[in-house]
């Protein structure tokens, strides 16, 4: 009973003040709301496609990758030079997805598979990787902005009903994050590899003791999370743009959505990056200077009062 | 550490009062041999014991790093030995932290930067407006206490969490800062950041020569080295390792295991906070660039590359970065600097986790000399 009237409090304490701004920004300026809300929710999607793959390869190998964002940019040149070859923006994307996985899988196999366990060095090896990475890529790509046209039947804008005109491709990528979300739920819950990725979350001595080839399965992990964040980099690449340093924004992105939602949780990364998105958005739009603060005080809020994060579990 | 060591460890801890009282003051420099308070407690033989352990080694290092910039060109006493100096104490905050504490922070650059804005802030820079104009004397000390506070938040927040989410949490409370101080134009100036910061003028000698600020950066590094060298052997630094190595068994000990962590978080802020003043000195300029991902980063790696297992580890790894940053040029492809670091970082990290100190003491025991380590081991 107590406990329930604690979490009644809770929401009030954080939904209370979200529904009164709510209500006043939607009196005060509806399509600004509507439109930022759209602007937050494909923000969102985008860092919930990086944040996804950090955090499955968090749960199952406890590996901080901290080389993820140059995953993401490295699948995002890739994607760039194949679509500028092709003309295809779906083969870029293939190209993004299938280039950071191969990546991904190399990194799992010839350095990780020998410091398991250390979960440190691992992270100092993740560390060094994206400097070299980095730098790899700057020197390759040099400094320019690079920007992809998405194909034409999801260029232009669509006419909603109260924002008016918003880009088409946004909304793509929206539905396209919910069909990957969903996609990558399933493939969790439904399909025996993805059973064996949950049975190693939780318990990766008695997974290898039933005889599954656990290694494989790193592997296989690796390269999915690895992929997403390839894949992003060319659904993020197209949505924005792509030059140096956003493998730091994105790797930020998928820290902070991760460490909000809890680590190891496809759920949770959802949540988080839902949480995240928004109130970038929604700062950058109501009180620009400070929209990184609202980030950073979800984070400590979270922190505070859910060391795990929300949907976290104990290690 | 033996059996005999962790019972006189134990004793010591125990009688202190509380555990966050335990960390003692810190000491004079003990190098030369007139300083007080080397030891925990101070015996009548304590200048023989003293005397006993200084090598041969101390005093050619100690004569070294004094002599050094009488020999050296201003651009070496300056660019390589201040710099390294100003580094090696930030990179030696998170060697008490990580090494000692067993808590890898990335937030260590951000604490000195803070302590850094806050000179800026506090004192004089070109920005009347921010600037509050306060003398160096009264600035320096309210921008260290910052820091350190700052830093002791830091602590606060992220030692809920362990190990590798603490690298995570760290990170991004760094990167957070960044942003904020690039976004921010009433406090922090945004993007350009304040410039015009000048070290102090004392009794005549100018501290913006080379030479004159060598020797400050030099006491202050080896007013920090002494500080940690002291600390890891008093109950306050004993009881840290006790953490490091076994949390629930000192938790269930008695000792409030939390305090200690936040405690050393606190002193590590103190050093990098240092360190950050002596940084905005060196570069008289302070901007968003100096927190980023990359300079937080190479702290880290300065620290690993030195070795996190002695204190010394980060000077040797400040004064190798230090050298690589500005000869790098030469030695490999223009502007690919970070290339040759995040290299040699790779290398160091795959194949001497213990860093540069790892490699000198495998060598010396492949001669057949014995090892020495400060520390022992540590369970993974």
């Amino acid at each position: 009973m107590r406990e329930q009237r604690k979490k009644i409090a809770l929401w009030l304490l954080f939904a209370g003040p979200i529904a009164v701004f709510s209500v006043w920004a939607v009196v005060d300026n509806a399509p600004l709301y509507f439109k930022t809300l759209l602007n937050g929710l494909t923000l969102a999607s985008l860092y919930f496609l990086v944040a996804s793959g950090f955090t499955l390869v968090f749960g199952l190998m406890r590996n901080v990758n901290l080389a993820h964002g140059s995953l993401y940019l490295l699948g995002a040149y890739v994607g760039w030079i194949v679509g500028e070859n092709t003309g295809s923006w779906l083969l870029a994307v293939a190209a993004g997805f299938l280039s950071a996985a191969v990546l991904g899988l190399l990194m799992q196999v010839f350095i990780f598979r020998f410091m398991e366990g250390q979960d440190l060095r691992q992270t100092l090896v993740t560390i060094g990787l994206s400097i070299v990475f980095a730098d790899l890529m700057l020197w390759a790509f040099g400094g320019e902005i690079y920007t992809f046209d998405p194909p034409a039947w999801i260029y232009g804008s669509t006419v909603l009903p109260v924002v008016e005109k918003f880009p088409t491709y946004r909304i793509a990528v929206l539905l396209a994050a919910i069909v990957i979300g969903i996609g990558l739920w399933s493939f969790l819950a439904r399909t025996r590899i993805g059973m064996m990725i949950r049975a190693g979350v939780d318990d990766r001595g008695m997974l290898a003791a039933s005889g599954v080839n656990v290694q494989l399965i790193f592997a296989v992990t690796f390269a999915i999370g690895a992929g997403l964040a390839g894949l992003a980099g060319v659904v993020g690449g197209t949505a924005l743009s792509i030059s140096p340093g956003e493998d730091t924004r994105y790797l930020l992105a998928s820290l902070v959505v991760v460490i909000v939602g809890g680590m190891g949780s496809v759920v949770g990364a959802s949540i988080g990056a839902l949480l995240i998105g928004l109130a970038e958005q929604f700062g950058l739009a109501y009180a620009p200077t400070y929209s990184v603060v609202f980030t950073f005080v979800i984070m400590v809020v979270a922190l505070a009062f859910r060391p795990r994060g929300i949907m976290g579990r104990a290690a | 550490m033996s059996a005999a060591q962790w019972r006189r460890a134990m004793n010591s801890a125990a009688t202190a009062a509380a555990p966050t009282t335990a960390r003692p003051a810190p000491s004079a420099r003990p190098a030369s041999p007139s300083a007080p308070g080397v030891d925990v407690i101070a015996t009548p033989t304590w200048l023989s014991r003293l005397a006993a352990r200084i090598r041969l080694r101390h005093l050619v290092v100690l004569a070294a790093v004094v002599l050094y910039p009488f020999v050296a060109s201003p651009f070496f006493t300056y660019q390589i030995g201040a710099q390294s100096l100003a580094l090696g104490l930030i990179a030696l905050s998170l060697t008490f932290l990580g090494g000692y504490g067993g808590m890898v922070s990335l937030a260590q650059m951000t604490i000195a930067g803070l302590a850094g804005y806050l000179v800026a802030i506090f004192g004089t820079s070109s920005m009347v407006s921010i600037s509050l104009g306060w003398p160096w004397w009264l600035a320096v000390p309210f921008a260290l206490l910052g820091a350190t506070v700052f830093a002791a938040a830091v602590g606060w927040l992220s030692v809920r969490t362990e190990g590798i989410y603490t690298i995570m949490i760290t990170l991004a409370i760094g990167v957070a800062f960044f942003y904020l101080a690039q976004q921010n134009y009433t406090v922090f100036n945004g993007f350009q950041g304040l410039s015009k910061i000048a070290a102090p003028e004392l009794a005549g000698i100018d501290f913006r020569e080379p030479v004159g600020f060598y020797f400050v950066a030099l006491g202050c590094a080896l007013a920090g080295y002494f500080l940690v060298k002291h600390l890891v052997r008093a109950p306050f630094g004993v009881a840290l390792q006790g953490i490091r190595d076994n949390p629930r068994r000192m938790e269930s000990l008695g000792y409030h295991v939390t305090a200690h962590r936040v405690a050393a978080y606190a002193v590590a802020g103190l050093l990098a906070a240092v360190g950050g003043v002596l940084m905005v000195w060196y570069n008289g300029r302070i901007s968003p660039g100096t927190v980023n991902l990359a300079q937080m980063i190479s702290i880290l790696v300065i620290a690993v590359l030195g070795g996190m297992k002695h204190p010394i580890g980060a000077f040797v790894g400040a004064v190798v970065y230090v050298l690589l940053q500005n000869f790098a040029i030469d030695l490999f492809v223009r502007e690919r600097f970070n290339l040759v670091i995040g290299g040699v970082f790779l290398a160091i990290v795959l194949f001497s986790p213990d860093g540069l100190l790892g490699l000198w003491a495998k060598l010396r025991s492949s001669l057949g000399r014995p090892e020495i380590s400060h520390q022992k081991r540590r369970p993974q």
